[in-house]
């Protein structure tokens, strides 16, 4: 095996385990922490099953952003449901056999690496052109949009242009999860594409990215409504009234 | 101060181009030395004022999953840029909920975080320095905490949580608002916010009871401190004495006379304010509503009933069961206590607008809707009535019990638009702890996006009266309304149109 490939092999490595250890410890934190006070914006569900669905509509379908902006809906909801797709057409390099939905899907994740492209692009001219956006826009979050933006041509230019040999990728990735090391492809292109991505893996429990946990443990979207039902107590605050 | 002036209203209502340190000099008063201390908090900035604020800034997101969760969770997607109504007002760019929150973001990146501690210009991370702790003053005092962002937020983000942090923390580190911490102050001295004292209660209220009696010849009754009566009234302090508020208890007066319910207020709990809320001290916040647990014990009654008032209703509904166990549910000793006297098949604490609506179902009350055919009525919805609470038995109740009384006692009413009612209501511009005479330029300009849909209304369908259940919203629009050429009388509360129209003398 090449020295690159070792180097991709430990670099993969090293990203799983700060993707998978870092945003346990951020759910754990997260978990951990109380939520002393009844906050759901109201009107909210009365019940945890109307709770579940308030969650699902805002996670599957955006809904409190397609209230506040179409436009970053459009980009946003496309970008993510592309995303969603293209991973799991991804899914057929750790997988053996294939599973049968993965299957089924492979060409519609060609299509979404199309639209994740097209979501990002429009994501960041409205980060450009919209005064207000730009006013609130640090360099992280344009870095973000182009990483992921990079990470999607570079991807698609394997598939089109720079073509590698996806048998040997498979093959390279399954021996990373037996602990049977394979030989990667000597191909620029993938050395792009798989460096961004494992750049992606380590940044994510750091950064803005947290806000796909974090919507779950959101108490203005996860609480039921039923303040004058049942007494909501923190730990915290029931030592108050021991005073 | 220089002259105060309406900005022009918006033909199309669309985003304001920003208008970058248009508010930066906007403050209110800092509170003093003697107002800190009196409520337990440092009197002045003193050394190590930065160590200090960043351990407390530590301990709140150790004990709060919200101000924890907000930190990380934003994107800058700008969703809810465009919804504040003082962004909308002052254009100023540091008013939009997402560069508000990023006053402290920045702050948390730059101590909590790793890209943070390393990368700072990267991420947008910088120091708790003088001039941004003096920037949070300025800008954490130019929230309402009305929540209208978090509907629109993605991830529920409520900068209302953010503010409230905010105000603890500059508190913590003796750099309290004047105006809200000496009414802290006063409620817990006094029993009200307004420090009326006891004796000047009964006289007021006693004064109530002639104008009433001349008015109706009826013998309405305002009684105080009365063990034993079914209900206890808890309502802000404004209700005493305060145009219109009055009007309404006038009107709460009348729904218990007509039901022929006994009810009493109580010199301790004489406000339903809490204004803890504002400043997001929890300790301060249970402090202020155990004085109503303790009326209500004392006073032995059935039920407690919250008047008129958009935060107080907040705190109420969302936060007595919690604080000092006014609710159901509880099992521990300190809950059963309270809730073992109230009255279970009633829910508690009760809206007083719930209470009227369930008489008017019931059949309870009847009203001369012609006498309010000089008014064409819309309804305000109140912020913390509408994003921060319910009313009645199912989700959205805040809104249309409300609207159900007011189409039972007047025969003209009109809605507002719909992007500025229900859970996307416009705050009045004065809530949050913001209600103070030298904070008014800002005042008036929050006001813009209500006045022009008021604007609409009453050019084209005639309105000429506004009613609200918040004391702060109609302190707030007495106040502003002239600056947009409506009249100062023209907003007005629910019970002061049941006031007008309910019929007296006999029940059964």
């Amino acid at each position: 095996m090449s020295a690159v490939g070792i180097v991709f092999a430990l670099l993969f490595y090293a990203a799983t385990v700060v993707l998978v250890v870092g945003l346990a410890v951020r759910i754990a934190d997260y978990a951990r922490t109380p939520a002393p006070l009844k906050i759901p914006t109201t009107p909210a569900p009365v019940t945890r099953g109307g709770v579940a669905l308030r969650m699902a509509r805002e996670v599957v379908f955006f809904e409190s952003l397609f209230k506040g902006s179409v436009w970053t809906w459009i980009f946003g909801w496309l970008f993510h449901v592309c995303l969603a797709l293209v991973l799991v057409r991804h899914l057929r390099y750790f997988t053996e056999p294939v599973w049968f939905w993965v299957a089924l899907v492979q060409p519609l994740g060609i299509l979404a690496a199309f639209g994740m492209a097209a979501g990002l692009a429009g994501l960041l001219a409205r980060r450009i052109v919209v005064e207000r956006i730009r006013y609130i826009s640090v360099p992280s979050d344009y870095l973000m949009l182009v990483l992921l933006l990079l990470i999607g041509a570079s991807g698609l230019a394997m598939k089109y242009v720079f073509r590698t040999d996806v048998v040997a990728v498979k093959a390279f990735f399954l021996g990373l999860m037996r602990f049977d090391w394979q030989p990667l492809p000597a191909d620029p292109m993938l050395y792009i594409h798989l460096l961004l991505v494992a750049a992606l893996m380590i940044v994510f429990p750091f950064s803005k990215l947290l806000h796909a946990p974090g919507v779950f443990f959101s108490p203005s979207r996860n609480q039921a409504d039923d303040p004058r039902e049942s007494r909501h107590l923190a730990p915290w605050a029931a030592k108050l009234e021991q005073r | 101060m220089a002259e105060v002036k309406a900005p022009p209203l918006r033909e199309f209502p669309s985003p304001p181009p920003l208008a970058p340190g248009a508010m930066d000099t906007s403050r209110p008063y800092v509170a003093s030395d003697k107002i800190q201390t009196a409520i337990g908090f440092p009197g002045e900035l003193s050394d190590s004022w930065e160590q200090r604020a960043i351990d407390h800034m530590g301990a709140l997101l150790g004990k709060y999953r919200s101000l924890k969760v907000f930190m990380d969770s934003c994107v800058h997607c700008g969703a809810c840029a465009d919804k504040c109504h003082y962004f909308i007002g002052t254009q100023d760019p540091k008013n939009m909920p997402v560069a508000r929150q990023e006053l402290m973001r920045s702050v948390y990146r730059r101590y909590f975080t790793l890209p943070g501690k390393f990368f700072p210009r990267i991420v947008g991370a910088r120091d708790l320095t003088r001039e941004v702790l003096d920037e949070w003053y300025t800008y954490y005092n130019q929230c309402s905490e009305c929540r209208r962002c978090s509907v629109f937020c993605p991830y529920g983000i409520d900068t209302a949580e953010v503010t409230m942090a905010a105000k603890e923390i500059l508190d913590a580190v003796g750099y309290g608002q004047k105006y809200t911490n000496e009414i802290i102050g006063k409620v817990h001295k006094i029993g009200n916010n307004l420090g009326l004292p006891g004796p000047a209660l009964a006289d007021t209220l006693e004064g109530l009871e002639e104008d009433t009696k001349e008015e109706t010849g009826v013998d309405v009754r305002f009684p105080l401190d009365e063990k034993g009566a079914e209900v206890l009234l808890v309502t802000p302090s404004a209700d005493f004495f305060a145009e219109p508020h009055v009007d309404s208890l006038i009107g709460y007066a009348k729904v218990f006379h007509a039901a022929g319910v006994s009810w009493t207020l109580s010199s301790k709990a004489s406000e339903a304010g809490n204004f803890g809320l504002f400043i997001g001290n929890y300790e301060q916040l249970r402090a202020i509503a155990l004085r109503i647990r303790e009326a209500a014990l004392e006073l032995g009654v059935k039920r407690i009933i919250v008047g008129e008032c958009g935060h107080a209703w907040r705190v109420a509904y969302s936060f007595w069961n919690t604080l000092v166990g006014i609710g159901a549910g509880g099992r521990d000793p300190f809950a059963v206590q309270l809730q073992s006297q109230l009255d279970p098949s009633v829910r508690q604490p009760t809206h007083i607008c719930e209470y009227t609506w369930s008489l008017i179902q019931r059949g309870a009350l009847k009203f001369d809707k012609e006498a309010n055919d000089h008014r064409v009525v819309t309804f305000h919805d109140s912020c913390n009535v509408a994003r921060a609470s319910r009313m009645g038995d199912f989700p959205g109740g805040q809104f249309e019990i409300p609207r159900a009384i007011i189409r039972a006692v007047a025969n003209k009413y009109v809605e507002m638009a719909p992007e500025t009612t229900h859970e996307k209501t416009f705050c009045c511009g004065g809530g949050g702890g913001l209600l103070t005479d030298e904070l008014l330029d800002l005042r008036v300009k929050g006001a813009l996006p209500r006045m022009e849909a008021l604007r609409a209304v009453a050019d084209g369908q005639g309105v000429n009266f506004m009613a609200t259940i918040c004391a702060i919203c109609k302190a707030q629009f007495t106040k502003v309304l002239p600056y947009y050429g409506f009249k100062m009388n023209m907003v007005g509360g629910v019970h002061q149109l049941v006031s007008t129209a309910i019929r007296l003398g006999t029940h059964s």
